[in-house]
């Protein structure tokens, strides 16, 4: 089978490479680049884990070839920090412990980032199905849309409350 | 899930080029956003040798939409389809079924022709190829002999269709345009589906479930408007994202005063096809009343034809469907036009 070039640009910087055909996407960002930010999780588009920014939108790495993201901008969780300070979405997994084991967090942090750019104010409803193609099997989410609230606020440049209290009751 | 086999993918740029790919290839697949055929390819379902493209036709990417009709190139992205402006206005069931296929990110890759062409599922189908090989594989697969459905059913298979966009195209007059070696044709989509799954192998099953010919594509898929229609989306999954749909309905009212003008339901995940509801004729003229109610049981019971193809038992998918077309019905015969 013949490898073919591939360009795109990556985290920011043009990118061009080798692959054979059947290469997908995260195969090529984990193994060929050793940028292991993206995570293989149930390998079928199942979980979210494989996450990655494909033209600003969130897409499933694991479910794309490598050609088919030829001359588009991907961006993986590894570019969402600037000079080592965390962003936002980073920050209020951080803050508001978004994340347990840890697993399913890049895939949730690049899903949230896609979100925010796209609707800077996102009501409750909007956070949960936009993250509707992501699994986490610690938190019961409830931290992660928190954390994405926090980012929001963080964003729209508010200072987000220091401790919102989760009223339990009127959360499905 | 296993590895990638090999294959070649050829990324053409117009109709004319993937036709002839298809003729040069003929046991080529095609790949819109790959959700549903790469995780095939990985679980060993499908082998093809070569994989054509889609995402370089600029030409099927576009959407018309307007109170008369509906164009919707095949490459479109479901997300796209979810929330166009016109689409969401003149044909909120479209939009809705697209809006809750899979999960947000899968509707950032799928396609609409993708969605349409949707492979038939089964419970003895979807699985890996040592799951499958224990179980002695199934009709579906070349391998297989007999379906573990219906061990009765002579050859035919009752895999079930899931697409939820085919429903609420079947709302509103649904056609599908094909291209193929003998130029373009335009098929309506209740005759486009052809898995009713009879025992006698006149019509098509879960297997060939699509009028499609050999080296043809979908390159289109259009619906016609109709005034004063009230039309939504709703379906039942085990949660709420990325699971394929127990049952899916569509309908479609529009109310003369007290009484109902037109009522139209579709349904998708119970049968091998899509089924737009025959019979519903009987509804109009009368209010929405429990008589009314009686006949959507009825004809429910006669058309749907729900198998033991997922872990959610036949029975219960029928009356899932049957129940969620009353609740959709019922509100949109309250809802003002």
């Amino acid at each position: 089978m013949a490898k073919r070039l591939i360009s795109f640009t990556l985290n920011g910087k043009q990118h061009d490479g080798v692959a054979p055909d059947n290469t997908l996407l995260l195969d090529y960002l984990r193994e060929g680049l050793k940028l292991t930010g993206t995570k293989t999780g149930c390998d079928g588009g199942e979980c979210g884990a494989c996450t990655v920014l494909v033209d600003g939108r969130p897409q499933l790495s694991c479910l794309t070839l490598v050609g088919q993201v030829e001359g588009k901008t991907v961006e993986t969780v590894e570019a969402m920090s600037v000079n080592g300070r965390l962003s936002p979405v980073q920050e209020g997994f951080h803050v508001k412990l978004g994340s347990q084991c840890g697993a399913c967090t890049p895939g949730f942090i690049v899903a949230a980032e896609g979100l925010l750019r796209e609707n800077p104010t996102p009501t409750d409803d909007d956070i949960k199905w936009a993250l509707g193609s992501n699994i986490c099997r610690c938190t019961g989410y409830i931290k992660i849309y928190e954390a994405v609230r926090y980012a929001a606020a963080k964003m729209r440049g508010e200072e987000p409350a220091p401790y919102p209290p989760t009223d339990y009751s009127k959360v499905a | 899930m296993d590895a990638l086999p090999d294959f070649d993918v050829i990324r053409p740029t117009s109709i004319a080029e993937v036709v002839a790919a298809r003729k040069a290839h003929p046991d080529s697949r095609m790949i819109g956003g790959g959700t549903d055929l790469l995780v095939n390819i990985r679980r060993g379902i499908e082998k093809p040798p070569v994989l054509i493209d889609t995402a370089g036709l600029d030409e099927l990417k576009t959407i018309e939409a307007d109170e008369t009709g509906l164009t919707v190139g095949a490459s479109v992205r479901l997300v796209d389809l979810a929330t166009h402006e016109g689409v969401r206005r003149h044909y909120p069931a479209i939009a809705e079924a697209a809006g809750s296929i899979a999960g947000p990110s899968h509707r950032n890759m799928g396609t609409v022709g993708g969605n349409i062409a949707l492979d038939t599922r089964c419970i003895f189908y979807n699985q890996s190829e040592w799951w499958r090989e224990t179980n002695n594989h199934c009709l579906k697969t070349e391998l297989g002999e007999m379906c573990h459905v219906a061990p009765k059913s002579k050859g035919v298979c009752f895999a079930t269709y899931s697409g939820d966009l085919a429903p609420a195209f079947l709302l509103f007059g649904g056609s599908v345009d094909l291209a193929g070696p003998e130029g373009e044709r335009s098929v309506a989509m209740n005759d486009f589906f052809i898995g009713y799954s009879k025992q006698d192998g006149s019509t098509g099953d879960g297997i060939v479930y699509m009028a499609i010919k050999p080296g043809e594509m979908i390159v289109r898929v259009r619906a016609t408007g109709t005034p004063g229609l009230n039309s939504a989306y709703d379906k039942v999954r085990i949660r709420r994202t990325i699971e394929y749909p127990v049952a899916g309905c569509a309908a479609a009212v529009r109310r003369d005063g007290d009484a109902i003008a037109d009522v139209r339901i579709a349904f998708t995940g119970t049968n091998p096809r899509p089924v737009l509801l025959e019979g519903t004729d009987a509804l109009v003229g009368k209010p929405w009343d429990e008589n009314a109610q009686q006949v959507v049981d009825d004809l429910c019971k006669d058309q749907l034809m729900s198998m033991k193809t997922t872990f959610t038992p036949g029975h219960y998918r029928r009356r899932v469907a049957t129940q969620m077309s009353k609740r959709l019905v019922g509100r949109l015969f309250e809802q003002p036009a």
